[in-house]
């Protein structure tokens, strides 16, 4: 890239970072990123972090086996409250996900390069949380053994799904979205699991990997079709991406409870998911380009701009609270004027400051760059934004349930000690899951490494 | 002709950089080959175009795809509401089109997403276990870092012996004959 000569030593050559250290090569990247999977020893480290998470995905089985033998009584949730934690995680998770599509598709069309080493293992994330997320609303229903309801399926008893319902078009925006985002990781995966059978030497690692390459030999022919392919998904997941929020929106906005019925629920929501997400990959890549010694490919600039973008989807959801506000007060409702002041003065009201000290005033650090450049406080923030999104859940859903129109339907709610095991257990199938991603797929795309290889050694 | 060789796929040179394979897929396409295909660890720039290769089918059956998924979408959407399980709301119309439209539109990405796919890899004749290049010793660089060239047999002009020469005098390091192992048989009859 020609911009010029910057004086040594100045701002400019900071921002100049590059998404890939000097030096590298397409032996090199290949070499670094498939070790990872095909010869590296697996350490004491790991074994010790996937046995934590193991015991936490333990957890939940335990917690969700229960639930099945004793039904949803042995949650918190009562009358008026009858979404609880189960809805909270699961707009949760499904917005962790949302940044894995925005890296590797909007970033993809923005033709923005730093995406090239953090798109892999960013989809695999959004993959899991979806599967967290599916579990929650599953669950939730009470019997989840007829789950099957939600499908429309030809029934004996003559009835179908209620298509005007957005607890139904929830089931297709996210079963939808769990599909594409598989599709696309796979086919970003191809490539490089025909690396990894050319270079697996035992012969258990060359049929898998062999199976699962499909035979792929990086043929001109096929390239051609693959990156016809690989635009068009990146073009049709960008609006998938931006819907699936928006659907989950839905659940809350077409609903005339104060508090949820809003325009501005849709927007805020897609914002906030990214916000969460973005803050989702950092707690990730953090620890992985340590561990792994891949600080050449995931570089300070990649942290930078992932910092830049949570500044930014930040403040958008901190715009989505000062509008709830406003119209809040500026419509007179009467309903909605109460649900402000339940907000900052009712039972809940300790969730709420809690949740404007984690997603709005602490993010504003953000805006220097030394917090930006360091790790340790990234890695930090990056938990209060993940821990702050989860309380907007929670405030959105309990306050508004526990304080609709008439007192006499007024209710409290508290989680019992299951509903912390099925959050915390679904954390830990997160993390298990991701623990065994990165030793046995390539976290890092090799094939686009060797792009930018390329490209770096084509501006010299 | 391949010389009353069957067993020969090919002959395939190996490049240490894409600018030299670009190079020589444009001159071996001047020397008149058609049937020619160039293997890379990535995606190279422009070898698309000099190898000749026209746009790709991907887009229409996207397309295809993804107009099947949403007329089935607000199709069956329209049949369940209108005809097989009609619901009188306060009289409201049955064909609610607005709330037929989230369905919809999921329908018409999962549609155009997994044709997309299923069309990329049919059309690429994968999963393809057996491929003759692979017979190649040197060939499993070309998902690392090297970068391959081969004239086909099927090729009118393709000659074993002028194959390699063209490859070489254009920059190739390795020439190798690409051997088809499935047509062993008749490779041991014409040795015998």
């Amino acid at each position: 890239m020609s911009i010029g000569q910057p004086p040594v030593d100045s701002p400019e050559i900071r921002r100049l970072t590059p998404v890939l250290a000097p030096g590298h090569t397409y032996e090199s990247v290949t070499e670094k990123i498939s070790s990872i999977v095909l010869t590296r020893p697996t350490t004491l480290g790991w074994f010790v972090g996937f046995a934590i998470a193991f015991t936490f995905l333990g957890i939940m089985t335990v917690a969700i086996a229960w639930l099945i033998i004793k039904g949803v009584g042995i949650w918190g949730i009562n009358v008026p409250i009858g979404w609880g934690f189960a809805i909270v995680n699961f707009v949760w998770w499904i917005g962790i996900g949302h940044a894995g599509t925005l890296i590797s598709a909007i970033l993809f069309l923005l033709n923005q390069k730093w995406r090239t080493s953090i798109n892999r293992f960013a989809e695999a994330m959004t993959l899991f949380a979806v599967a967290c997320a599916g579990i929650f609303p599953l669950i939730h229903t009470g019997r989840p053994w007829m789950a099957y309801y939600m499908f429309p399926y030809p029934s004996t008893m003559g009835i179908w799904p209620q298509f005007r319902s957005p607890l139904i078009w929830d089931v297709f925006a996210v079963s939808t979205y769990g599909t594409v985002s598989l599709l696309f990781w796979f086919v970003g995966l191809i490539p490089d699991l025909a690396t990894l059978r050319d270079r697996a030497t035992s012969k258990p690692k060359q049929i898998i990997f062999g199976a699962l390459a499909m035979g792929w030999r990086g043929s001109a022919r096929h390239w051609h079709r693959y990156q016809s392919a690989y635009l068009l998904l990146a073009g049709l997941a960008t609006p998938l991406v931006l819907s699936v929020h928006t659907v989950v929106s839905f659940d809350f906005s077409i609903a005339i409870v104060p508090g949820w019925h809003t325009t501005i629920f849709p927007p805020y929501f897609v914002a906030g998911a990214i916000y969460s997400g973005f803050a989702m990959v950092l707690t990730i890549a953090i620890p992985l380009r340590k561990y792994y010694d891949l600080e050449d490919f995931i570089t300070m600039r990649h942290l930078e701009n992932m910092a830049k973008v949570m500044l930014a989807t930040g403040l958008i959801v901190a715009y989505g609270y000062i509008i709830e506000f406003f119209m809040a007060l500026y419509s007179g409702n009467k309903f909605d004027v109460f649900l402000v002041q339940q907000r900052l003065h009712g039972p809940y009201a300790p969730f709420y400051y809690a949740l404007i000290l984690c997603n709005i005033l602490t993010p504003q650090l953000l805006w220097f760059q030394k917090v930006r450049t360091n790790v340790a406080i990234l890695f930090l923030m990056s938990l209060v934004i993940n821990s702050g999104m989860w309380l907007e859940r929670f405030v959105i859903v309990i306050i508004s349930l526990t304080r609709d129109f008439m007192p006499s339907a007024w209710g409290r709610y508290s989680p019992t000690v299951w509903d912390w095991a099925t959050l915390t257990g679904t954390i830990g199938l997160f993390t298990t899951l991701i623990y065994l991603f990165v030793r046995v797929l390539p976290a890092i795309s090799i094939a686009e490494m060797r792009e930018l290889v390329h490209s770096f050694e084509k501006h010299k | 002709m391949n010389d009353g060789r069957s067993h020969i796929y090919g002959v395939v040179g190996e490049f240490e950089t894409p600018e030299q394979l670009l190079h020589a897929a444009e001159k071996t396409r001047l020397a008149g080959y058609r049937q020619i295909d160039a293997y890379a660890p990535f995606p190279v720039e422009g070898l698309s175009e000099a190898l000749g290769l026209r746009g790709s089918l991907v887009p229409l059956i996207t397309l295809i795809g993804g107009l099947m998924g949403g007329l089935t979408g607000f199709g069956f959407q329209y049949w369940v509401n209108v005809f097989a399980y009609p619901m009188n709301i306060g009289g409201r119309p049955l064909n609610s089109w607005p709330a037929f439209i989230p369905v919809t539109f999921e329908l018409t990405i999962l549609g155009a997403s997994t044709f997309a796919v299923i069309g990329m890899l049919a059309l690429n004749k994968l999963p393809q276990p057996y491929h003759p290049v692979f017979n190649v010793e040197r060939f499993s660089r070309a998902s690392n870092d090297r970068f391959f060239l081969c004239i086909e047999a099927g090729d009118p002009k393709f000659n074993l012996a002028e194959g390699a020469r063209l490859l070489q005098s254009l920059g190739a390091q390795h020439v190798t004959e690409v051997r088809d192992e499935t047509k062993d048989d008749v490779w041991v009859q014409a040795h015998d």
